[in-house]
């Protein structure tokens, strides 16, 4: 394991505990900006650090050759592949975004741990499903992934003027905005990230396929031989 | 894709992350002309601005790793990539000024004033830009 991936597993779980414990998850009990300043580190900025660790190599290499190959075989299996799809996965996390914001959730039980497991966990799922750095045969090729950033950035900006106008319920009216233009403006930010990692991603493929000869060329996902992507 | 459509395509995406930005910059955060959050929009209004929002932050990154790899491979075509990225900036002002803010109701662009003659002024800036896009582009085939 290189130093940089431990640095971002590091910050990863550092960023994770920042958002669910300490002064700011205090404050997010009763003030709905340091509860977004929290849903944005945990559900957007822990993700991207923990994926850029690249976790299940670590596991793998760490775990014995059996356990190390029932793991691999779990994680070809059917129902995982289908929630590591890029679509499937950026639908579970702006859905549950969605359900979270928009009914009576977020204050009935905003703060349960199973909350922030969920947000934790499916803003995982998608980033690995977008820029993941560990080994997925079926990851589909980049156009398919940069449409399901794309709808899922558009979901999250929707879903944050939406609330600039209609608060959640129990938040009031001013906190709602600033809270609803940190989303927005907090989660370009972090999207400005994802989509540079995922673009740089791109650029590296790209260059290594266009530097073989070409009877070569033949590397990467069906999706990127047929479009040259 | 040939690479000839990728000058066009890495210029198209960076017009219209371009004129995206600017919005945001100029009448969004510094004169606060637009509004954030019009309480009339429409939900089909903020669908289109997310979408558009979230494609456009995408294409500006996306078309400057574009044209990174056409300069690693010396086929950068400057006519095409400006024919482009003026064609894909009046796109977006010209989505922008009719679709967004007068079909979709999504915001105007100045509040207290006539906006007629604003919408005008918007509109035909978008039409010029689209107009000399096209100009390069067609050229820059003709010479092919």
């Amino acid at each position: 394991m290189t130093a940089p991936r431990i640095a971002c597993l590091a910050a990863g779980l550092a960023t994770a505990a920042a958002a669910v414990t300490g002064p700011l998850a205090g404050a997010a009990h009763h003030d709905f900006t340091a509860h977004m300043t929290g849903h944005l580190l945990l559900g957007m900025i822990a993700p991207l650090l923990l994926v850029l660790a690249a976790p299940v190599t670590m596991v793998l290499r760490a775990l014995p050759v059996g356990a190390a190959r029932r793991l691999t075989r779990f994680l070809n299996s059917r129902p995982v592949r289908m929630v590591t799809h890029p679509v499937p996965a950026a639908a579970l996390n702006a859905g549950g975004l969605w359900l979270l914001y928009t009914t009576g959730l977020h204050h009935a039980i905003g703060s349960h741990p199973a909350v922030h497991f969920h947000v934790l966990a499916s803003g995982y799922l998608f980033t690995a499903a977008v820029i993941g750095v560990d080994p997925a045969p079926h990851r589909p090729g980049h156009p398919v992934r940069a449409a399901a950033l794309i709808g899922f950035l558009a979901a999250h900006a929707v879903l944050a003027k939406h609330l600039y106008g209609h608060p959640p319920p129990g938040v009031p009216m001013d906190e709602a905005r600033a809270g609803a233009e940190l989303m927005y403006y907090g989660g370009d930010l972090a999207d400005l990230v994802l989509i540079v990692v995922f673009c740089h991603q791109w650029y590296r493929a790209a260059g290594a396929r266009w530097r073989l000869p070409a009877e070569l060329r033949t590397a990467g996902t069906t999706a990127e031989r047929h479009n040259g992507w | 894709m040939s690479l000839a459509d990728r000058n066009v395509l890495s210029g198209a995406l960076l017009g219209l992350g371009v004129a995206a930005f600017v919005d945001e910059v100029v009448f969004h955060q510094l004169l606060h002309w637009h509004h954030f959050y019009d309480r009339s929009t429409p939900a089909a209004g903020l669908v289109s601005d997310g979408l558009f929002h979230a494609f456009s932050w995408f294409a500006t990154v996306a078309s400057l790793f574009l044209f990174a790899d056409l300069r690693r491979r010396a086929a950068v075509d400057p006519a095409r990539w400006w024919g482009g990225l003026l064609t894909g900036a009046g796109g977006f002002q010209l989505y922008d000024g009719t679709i967004q803010h007068k079909i979709l109701q999504l915001h105007q662009i100045r509040y207290g004033v006539n906006v007629t003659p604003y919408d005008w002024a918007w509109n035909i800036a978008a039409v010029l830009l689209i107009a000399a896009g096209v100009v390069l582009l067609v050229r820059a085939r003709r010479a092919a």
